[in-house]
């Protein structure tokens, strides 16, 4: 309802050079309408500078990027008719109240003087702020000043609103007004552009990932796809007898074809895994054989370990994984 | 992790809100300025303690050198008074053009500036707002001064006099503040547009004619008081508010202050627009 175009961002080679150094290094990205699509990558990877440039804040020293099919260089202001920014750094007036923040904007956005105090007052209220309305904002918390900072964001409804890291310093019960919101705003249509350094977050928040490290993209897929790709699922096995684990440890290493671990409890074993339908058979195997099971665990990794797998061994893995997107075999 | 949702207010309510998907028509260049002017009044509501910063120094300034180098100066407290309230007068104003300047870069440093520039809005309306602004904390703070000097014995010769003569004053300090506006674009911190402005206006002021005669400086230093813009706006300004004004300073006056506008006003509203561009 509402979105005409089907591609929120569309960006290919955008580069930024500061003094001599790529902040943004040939960076593409494409995300489509109504999804919440996470972006991730380590300290000064280059997130803030390409959510700069696709807000218009910051012009590109080379590449191009279309929002909602228009260009973030020409046509600026097209753009920025669609589009919020709700900044790393807080953007809110310290020195005025809660509410004469958004009266502020809804005024710069063009609402007569009526509308916009109505605006404010409602926004106030459903961001669970309305207590702290007439308050200044330097005496808010960090929770309220950011849930402000999103309500100021939202005094228009954006199509598409880059949220660079929302959640950065909140506490769980903040964070999870956070989500609240981001969540409510997907079922709203807007497109979200999320960047965080939480990983649980992207993983419960975003349709897609696309994970950067020096200005370019190592990795790109739904979390699942992510996870994955860097294959290190972990099966986990406790037999009745330690006395079969040898037995045990042959038959797995059959099927699965990696290499088993045998734990320091003498009836664990272990091994990472890629396919789960292997370890459906090596189970099967297993029983078959007699080999009595205590329990077993399929562990599905982190998007921690992807991260660290993608960004920590970027020169072995990075390329190929950009490559080919949410490929399977990452070594 | 698999948290559950605990939001303290319904999502109905966000919903609400958010369903809310027209635009109004951006806002022309005046509702912008206004709406900034606005900002800038309601800033100034919640931290009156700010007037006090303001009137300080002048207050001060008045005690003092009236007290303890008047007489000296001029024979007597009561005529040194008559040449020096116009002179702290043009020193107030000036001094208080450079928070134009540190109050901007304060907006672009702390990340508001970033927020404004992704609002619909003609994007000068912020200087515009902050200089309207400016208008009416100079004139709280003329009064004020004002209003000291005749309670320790200023007599101007009339109220249209003293009213011309602030809005010189007024117009020299709009001329001013520009070029601490193109520095609080271009400084990375409010403090750097603070000191550096001080380390320019303190030497401008002090040597000027608002404090001393000028005839009884040493040659070289009367050389440079004389071409002070600072002393053609003190000199203009007491001959105002004591009916003996000579057009050749106001002429001068308003001169220098128009040339200033015209190099730096166009060169800080395109810093200003340009900002983060490059
Ligand atoms: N205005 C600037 N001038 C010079 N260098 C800059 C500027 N902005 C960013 N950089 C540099 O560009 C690189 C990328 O910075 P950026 O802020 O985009 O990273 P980030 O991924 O957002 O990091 P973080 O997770 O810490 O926010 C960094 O090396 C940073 O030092
Ligand atoms: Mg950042």
């Amino acid at each position: 309802m509402g979105v005409q175009s089907s591609i929120a961002i569309q960006a290919s080679g955008l580069i930024k050079i500061f003094g001599g150094d790529r902040a943004v290094d040939g960076l593409d990205l494409t995300v489509p309408a109504g999804v919440v699509h996470g972006f991730l990558g380590p300290n000064g990877a280059g997130k803030t500078t390409t959510i700069r440039m696709l807000s218009t804040l910051l012009r590109p020293d080379g590449g191009t990027a279309t929002v909602f099919g228009h260009d973030v260089v020409n046509e600026a202001d097209a753009v920025r008719g669609r589009i919020s920014l709700t900044g790393q750094f807080v953007s809110t007036d310290e020195q005025l109240t809660g509410v004469e923040n958004l009266v502020l904007v809804a005024r710069l956005l063009g609402h007569s003087w009526r509308d916009a105090r109505a605006r404010a007052t409602e926004l106030i209220e459903a961001f669970g702020l309305a207590d702290a309305a007439d308050r200044l904002v330097r005496n808010y918390s960090g929770g309220m000043r950011r849930r402000l900072d999103i309500a100021a964001s939202i005094v228009a409804t954006p199509d598409l609103l880059f949220l660079d890291e929302p959640t950065a310093g909140l506490d769980p019960h903040s964070r999870n007004q956070v989500w609240d919101i981001v969540r409510a705003l997907v079922a709203a249509d807007t497109t979200v552009l999320l960047t965080t350094q939480y990983l649980d977050e992207a993983d419960q928040l975003a349709d897609r990932i696309t994970v950067i490290a020096k200005g370019r993209v190592i990795a790109e897929g739904t979390p699942g796809e992510l996870k994955s790709s860097v294959g290190v699922g972990a099966l986990n096995v406790r037999l009745k007898e330690p006395g079969q684990r040898p037995e045990a440890e042959r038959l797995l290493a059959r099927v699965l074809a990696v290499p088993i671990h045998l734990e320091s409890d003498p009836a664990a074993l272990s091994a990472r895994i890629s396919d789960p339908e292997r370890v459906a058979h090596a189970l099967a195997e297993l029983t078959r054989s007699g080999v009595r099971l205590g329990d077993f665990a399929l562990g599905q990794p982190s998007l921690d370990e992807v991260f660290l797998a993608l960004t920590g061994h970027r020169q072995d893995a990075g390329t190929e994984a950009a490559e080919d997107g949410a490929g399977a075999d990452v070594p | 992790m698999t948290a559950p949702t605990t939001s303290q207010h319904p999502p109905v309510t966000l919903h609400r809100v958010l369903s809310v998907r027209t635009r109004p028509k951006r806002p022309g260049p005046l509702a912008a300025s206004l709406t900034h002017f606005w900002r800038a009044m309601r800033t100034f509501q919640h931290f009156p303690a700010q007037l006090i910063d303001i009137v300080v120094f002048p207050f001060i300034f008045l005690v003092v050198f009236t007290y303890l180098f008047g007489g000296a100066i001029s024979g007597s407290t009561g005529d040194y008074l008559q040449n020096f309230v116009p002179g702290i007068l043009v020193q107030t104003v000036v001094m208080m053009s450079v928070y134009t300047g540190t109050s901007l870069n304060g907006d672009i440093t702390k990340g508001i500036h970033d927020r404004f520039r992704t609002l619909p809005f003609w994007q000068p309306a912020t200087l515009v707002g902050n200089l309207l602004g400016d208008a009416v904390r100079y004139t709280i703070a003329l009064t004020i001064t004002l209003l000291l000097g005749l309670a320790l014995g200023f007599r101007p010769d009339g109220v249209p006099g003293v009213l011309v003569a602030f809005l010189l004053m007024m117009f020299f300090a709009f001329a001013v503040s520009w070029i601490f506006t193109a520095m609080g674009v271009v400084a990375s911190r409010p403090e750097t547009v603070s000191t550096t402005s001080m380390m320019v206006m303190f030497p401008l002021v002090f040597a000027s004619n608002i404090f001393v005669p000028t005839d009884s400086l040493p040659g070289w230093m009367e050389a440079f008081v004389k071409v002070n813009p600072i002393s053609h706006v003190t000199t203009a300004s007491r001959g105002l508010m004591h009916g003996n004004a000579d057009a050749g300073d106001i002429a001068l006056t308003l001169a220098t202050s128009g040339a200033l506008i015209a190099v730096s006003a166009p060169l800080a509203v395109y810093m200003y627009a340009n900002k983060n561009k490059h």
